[in-house]
């Protein structure tokens, strides 16, 4: 395996609640390699999000990584300064947000907020970086580019505001992208289209993607390697291929299950279905247990040793760990 | 370059009426806020023209014409010194008009940066801030500027210092509220997550974001400037005779109420009333206005 970009370590991530805090990521580990596109699923409040900020370094006040490592070329992220961080930020790597007219400045023209980012990190002098910009904009496929660069973030549509981020993101010229649900609030048609662009770009620039989604579809498309996370723990890592063929988490089979497909009557076994009662964060055995339809003793009183299925795919469950030994 | 899909739209425009057939529409659907646009205006004018259309000089007095009611050789009359009030009152609008500005214009600034700051890094530095915002606004602005003014001396720059201070926790509490909002948006986090430095995050992305309640505080404030201004020269603090103020001359009109020389106090009244009204109503115009538009 080539050298890893970015290496998560054991990340434990707590949220202050009142006086208790809460272990909102627990021992996460993950790598992204270079040029790779790297998936993270779960579904919502499973800690995907956290963790994209966390590398980011924009965790909310009441968040902090209180173990671990994210170690970017060398650098461990978590140890930086504010100074620090801000030469990582947008330089080294750059994210794309959820809502994408909510992650522009309504207040500042789009080709403003492209040419922002080529000042801050191509050194371009204001006028060249307006020039710049309108050309990016052109280059992520944006129509008439000069008239959309004067134009305000509400006067452009969804699809169009992501297009402005993806370009914002490619004048930032980022060697790691985050995109968190980059297509969340977008039509179909325009998703396939904003996935080809972020593809493209990621191509372009030479940079890793970590997508963040919890759509499978997506993540079949376009990932390379995917991770599957549960209430801020990783249950299963694989190869996209191997995952779909081979989930080996009750997670990450129920999570496959769930996918309504035309060509097949929907044979979703509802019968071991444990409906959701909410996150034990005071469990110290794996997080999953209370939903799980095969849980054992073992689940409750410890978190399962990582079980290597092949040299990368990994998988965290007791279930494995008896079947084999 | 790589190609990539793009969009086949019509070239859009993006501006469809001109600024003046907006403001047209405006006018016709905001009477009220127009009526008080057009007495700002008047007003602003006066300031720029009143000293070279006034007949007088503001401090020229008229032995022979002392107490004259309005005539047609002294249009709204002289005082007591035969000074012409008509001359006085035109002068005077440029002093009173630049501390209203200054004074809201100032605690503007400050009071929002500070709020921004305040409200963007919260904790124990926004703990004290709001601390002492509270206590500031447990005095009544108008006692406030008093005590500063008695304090500072009586000079012009002292009196819209002290104004000032007195407005300045208003600005700060309204800013800090938007702040609070606006902090949590997207555009926040995307913002430093480019790579702007803090500080141009909170200073050029959110607080032009947060700064419509402070905005139509100001217009606010320069009507209660006024109010404030005229007052404290009305008990004798601040701007002194025989500076020609709508305040002071109140105030050496008040003399003359019972002895029946009604235009000595009733004109500069008027001039601090109807610029007083005038900005209150555009205040509440623009709170309608923008209250509109951010739905």
């Amino acid at each position: 395996m080539p050298e890893p970009l970015l290496q998560v370590r054991s990340l434990r991530l707590e949220i202050k609640d009142q006086d208790e805090s809460r272990p909102v990521l627990l021992d996460v580990n993950f790598d992204v390699l270079p040029h790779e596109v790297m998936g993270l699923v779960g579904e919502s409040g499973s800690g995907k999000t956290m963790t994209a900020l966390a590398i980011m370094g924009l965790l909310p006040p009441a968040a902090r990584a209180t173990e671990g490592r994210i170690v970017l070329g060398g650098e461990d992220l978590l140890t930086l300064t504010a100074a620090g961080m801000r030469q990582v930020r947008g330089s080294k790597i750059a994210m794309i947000f959820q809502n994408p007219r909510s992650a522009l400045n309504p207040l500042m023209r789009a080709g403003d907020q492209v040419a922002r980012a080529l000042q801050l990190h191509q050194a371009l002098p204001r006028r060249e970086a307006r020039q710049a910009a309108v050309e990016l904009l052109r280059h992520v496929g944006i129509s008439d580019a000069e008239a959309r660069a004067r134009a305000y973030p509400h006067q452009l549509s969804g699809g169009m505001a992501q297009r402005v981020l993806v370009a914002v993101m490619l004048a930032c010229r980022p060697i790691l992208l985050i995109a968190d649900e980059p297509t969340t609030g977008l039509d179909v048609t325009i998703q396939a289209q904003i996935f080809d662009l972020i593809k493209e770009v990621q191509a372009e620039v030479g940079a890793s993607l970590l997508l963040i989604t919890h759509d499978l579809g997506v993540v079949s498309e376009v990932c390379d390697r995917v991770a599957v996370m549960y209430a801020g723990q990783i249950m299963e890592q694989a190869p996209v291929l191997d995952l779909f063929q081979r989930p080996s988490h009750p997670y990450t089979e129920r999570l496959l299950g769930s996918i309504l497909r035309v060509d097949k009557v929907a044979d979703l076994d509802t019968s071991k279905a444990i409906a959701f009662t909410g996150i034990d964060y005071a469990s110290v055995g794996c997080r999953f247990a209370n939903r799980c339809p095969y849980v054992l003793d073992a689940c409750w009183v410890r978190r399962p040793e990582p079980k290597w299925l092949t040299d990368d795919h990994v998988v965290f469950c007791h279930l494995r760990n008896e079947a084999t030994s | 370059m790589a190609s990539i899909p793009s969009f086949r739209v019509s070239p859009v425009r993006v501006r469809r009426r001109s600024l003046w057939q907006r403001g047209l529409r405006a006018v016709g659907r905001w009477r009220l806020l127009s009526f008080g646009v057009l007495l700002i205006l008047l007003y602003l004018a006066v300031a720029l023209i009143g000293p070279e259309v006034a007949p007088y000089e503001p401090n020229a007095t008229h032995p022979q014409s002392t107490l004259e009611a309005p005539s047609s050789g002294f249009l709204l009359g002289t005082d007591k010194f035969g000074r012409d009030i008509y001359s006085r009152v035109l002068y005077a609008t440029r002093l009173d008009l630049s501390i209203a500005f200054s004074v809201a214009v100032s605690a503007f600034l400050v009071g929002s940066i500070i709020g921004a700051l305040s409200g963007y890094y919260g904790g124990i530095v926004d703990d004290v801030v709001m601390r002492v915002v509270d206590v500031l606004l447990a005095f009544p602005a108008f006692i406030l500027a008093m005590a500063l003014t008695g304090i500072l001396g009586d000079t012009v720059p002292n009196v819209v210092m002290a104004i000032s201070v007195a407005y300045v926790p208003y600005f700060i509490r309204l800013t800090r509220g938007e702040m609070l909002r606006v902090r949590t948006l997207q555009y926040a986090d995307a913002a430093v997550g480019v790579g702007n430095p803090r500080w141009r995050v909170v200073l050029v992305h959110l607080l032009p974001n947060a700064l419509t309640p402070a905005f139509i505080q100001l217009t606010l404030v320069l009507g209660w400037a006024i109010l404030d201004a005229a007052g404290l020269a009305f008990l004798g603090l601040g701007i002194t005779p025989p500076t020609a103020e709508w305040g002071v001359m109140v105030a050496e009109g008040a003399q003359r109420i019972i002895t029946g020389e009604w235009w000595t106090w009733l004109f500069p009244g008027l001039a601090i009333v109807i610029i007083a009204f005038g900005f209150s109503i555009v205040g509440d115009g623009l709170r309608d206005l923008l209250a509109r538009e951010e739905r």
